[in-house]
């Protein structure tokens, strides 16, 4: 069957997803996706017309709850995981110049 | 049985009778671990000093005559339970050096109830895999042959119970990571309903079918884990508020007037001879235990693989966004811009299979393919789930293989993606579905374990229970163990 995922469409979904390739990996990235959706295309033997789509496996509602601070967690116990952090902020590279 | 190889409730005894301590029989795991671990590679994190300081206090409790439940019962947690202050990676270079500032629900209870965490075990990145071959720390051995695949993703888990290294452990299954690793390492594990156990704390793959479950010598030791993992939780909206059932004390009620159905759709092409003739094997068994076979069909489940590789990719994909290099997790070095450390971060961070998934989430997701792919994997999957519904009409429970081999060879299907996927043939339309689902030792071929899948209908966890606890009264293949000492 024809590939469903070109170089073109690659591009944008690795874009998308923020993932790069490398140029020598585009090849092989592009048959290893084609190959999983040549399998999913089996789904077109399936009659869904009438079929509504399952989410949840139990189908149960949402739970809402009160949006209210209910714990807290010691900023140093999170920031510790972070690469770069200083005086309380996350740093990232420069984005406004 | 040897002690590193004794149930739960051998151990509880023992403990309970004093004729060893909590102290002695957490050192006895370490020391195993030391020596084993090297080899078998199923431990990522070992935390010696914290366990041998829950132990000491174990003891304390059980000299009072105090204590919980599960009081100086020494097991594992896959590494994808977060475990506050403890290294917890998900098997990937992503999260190699995150320590989590809170605990999984599910890890606290088996704590409060008095369960001693030897480690953290090894996984397949993110929980995507069918092998344990795709963690960042390298591939587990099966403690069965050496050269064999533990299955996966909770193969470290599964290895670690095996070979003795733990009492027992947990996984978790989003589409077979619990059932096909207990069945290639000759356990019980078993995969509650969804929403059962917590999903709080428990890092996410595709929050839609992930479920924890308890993994096993036995079935008995099975309901004695279910009954302290599960239960309400308000910090997962999708955590069921409903009773937990005494799993152990209904155990022993026979299964006489039991309906099992059988259906065709399991034995597929693709289905080892040798594996089927096991299988049908062991359905005799059930039939002398006084159940009945009936004939099923389960039309749509042919199709559970096809609609688990588009609904699990893009919720992996939604996901997995959230590692970013910016709060947690890998940041490469010296980025020259945002874009810059998301892509090389994020590039560098996951290995091929997330990366592959998460690419065909994305497409799946992406505007003039959503229709075509994931709203219509969500259609076959209310199919998959109506064929279930209508079975459970007629019958108690449904049997057939866990996986369609025993364990392969470590690098045997690197190379063959889809024959990969196709492990888990058997187990994904229990998680599209959201139902129970448990696999126990049924027999061997060619000295490898072979597992029986057992499937029940929603919150019949006990159902399972009883069944594999019988089967395990009748049948001594969950005794048996790998030749693997010191």
């Amino acid at each position: 069957m024809t590939d469903l995922v070109n170089e073109t469409l690659l591009k944008d979904l690795t874009t998308l997803a923020q993932l790069p390739f490398e140029p020598e990996q585009v090849s092989s990235t592009l048959s290893a996706i084609n190959e999983v959706l040549e399998l999913v295309t089996q789904l077109e033997n399936a009659e869904t017309a009438e079929i509504a789509p399952l989410a949840h496996p139990l189908e149960r509602q949402q739970v809402l709850r009160e949006d209210a601070v209910t714990e807290n967690i010691d900023r140093s116990q999170l920031s510790r995981n972070a690469p770069s952090f200083e005086d309380g902020l996350y740093f990232v590279p420069k984005v406004i110049e | 049985m040897t002690r590193p190889f004794s149930s739960l409730s051998q151990l509880q005894s023992q403990l309970k009778d004093r004729s060893i301590s909590a102290t002695e029989l957490t050192q006895l795991y370490l020391d195993r671990i030391e020596q084993l671990n090297p080899i078998l590679n199923c431990y990522i994190t070992v935390d010696e000093e914290h366990a041998l300081e829950r132990a000491r206090a174990a003891d304390q409790q059980l000299a009072r005559g105090s204590g919980g439940p599960l009081t100086g019962l020494p097991i594992s947690q896959k590494d994808i339970f977060c475990i506050k202050d403890t290294t917890t990676t998900a098997g990937s270079k992503m999260l190699a050096n995150f320590r989590p500032p809170y605990s999984a629900t599910c890890s606290t209870k088996l704590e409060q109830a008095g369960a001693i965490t030897l480690g953290k075990t090894n996984m397949d990145e993110f929980a995507m895999g069918s092998s344990n071959e795709t963690s960042f720390f390298g591939p587990v051995k099966n403690p069965w042959d050496l050269l064999r695949i533990p299955g996966g993703s909770s193969g470290g888990s599964a290895a670690a119970v095996a070979a003795g290294l733990c009492a027992a452990s947990t996984g978790t299954d989003t589409g077979g990571s619990i059932r096909q690793p207990a069945a290639m390492c000759g356990l019980t594990g078993l995969k509650p309903t969804y929403g059962r156990i917590s999903r709080w704390g428990m890092i996410a793959f595709a929050s839609s079918l992930d479920q924890a479950g308890p993994m096993t010598r036995t079935a008995q030791d099975a309901a004695l884990l279910l009954e302290h993992m599960a239960g309400y939780d308000p910090r997962d909206a999708t955590s069921l508020d409903e009773p937990i059932p005494k799993y152990s004390q209904e155990l022993s009620q026979p299964l006489s007037g039991l309906k099992i159905g059988v259906c065709r759709q399991f034995f597929s092409e693709g289905l080892d001879n040798a594996v089927e003739t096991v299988i049908r094997e062991a359905f005799k068994i059930f039939e002398q235990l006084g159940a009945t076979l009936v004939d099923i069909e389960l039309p749509n489940t042919p199709l559970s693989v096809s609609a688990y590789y588009v609904i699990a990719p893009a919720e992996c994909s939604a996901n997995l966004s959230r590692y970013d290099g910016v709060r947690f997790g890998h940041r490469c070095s010296d980025p020259k811009d945002l874009q810059d450390l998301y892509q090389r971060s994020r590039g560098e961070g996951f290995g091929n299979e997330v990366k592959k998934r998460i690419l065909v989430g994305t497409f799946a997701l992406s505007a003039g393919y959503y229709d075509a792919f994931y709203r219509r994997a969500q259609q076959v999957r209310r199919l998959i789930k109506n064929d279930f519904v209508e079975a459970f009409d007629h019958v108690d429970l449904i049997i057939g293989p866990t996986a369609p081999t025993p364990a392969f060879k470590i690098g045997e299907k690197v190379d063959n993606p889809v024959d990969m996927y196709l492990q888990d043939i058997f187990t994904i339309s229990a998680n599209l579905a959201g139902l129970p689902a448990m696999s126990i030792p049924a027999g061997q071929v060619e000295g490898l374990p072979v597992g029986l899948q057992l499937i029940g209908n929603y919150l019949q966890e006990g159902t399972l229970l009883r069944a594999g606890h019988q089967f395990q009264q009748a049948t001594d293949w969950h005794q048996l163990t790998p030749d693997i000492e010191l």
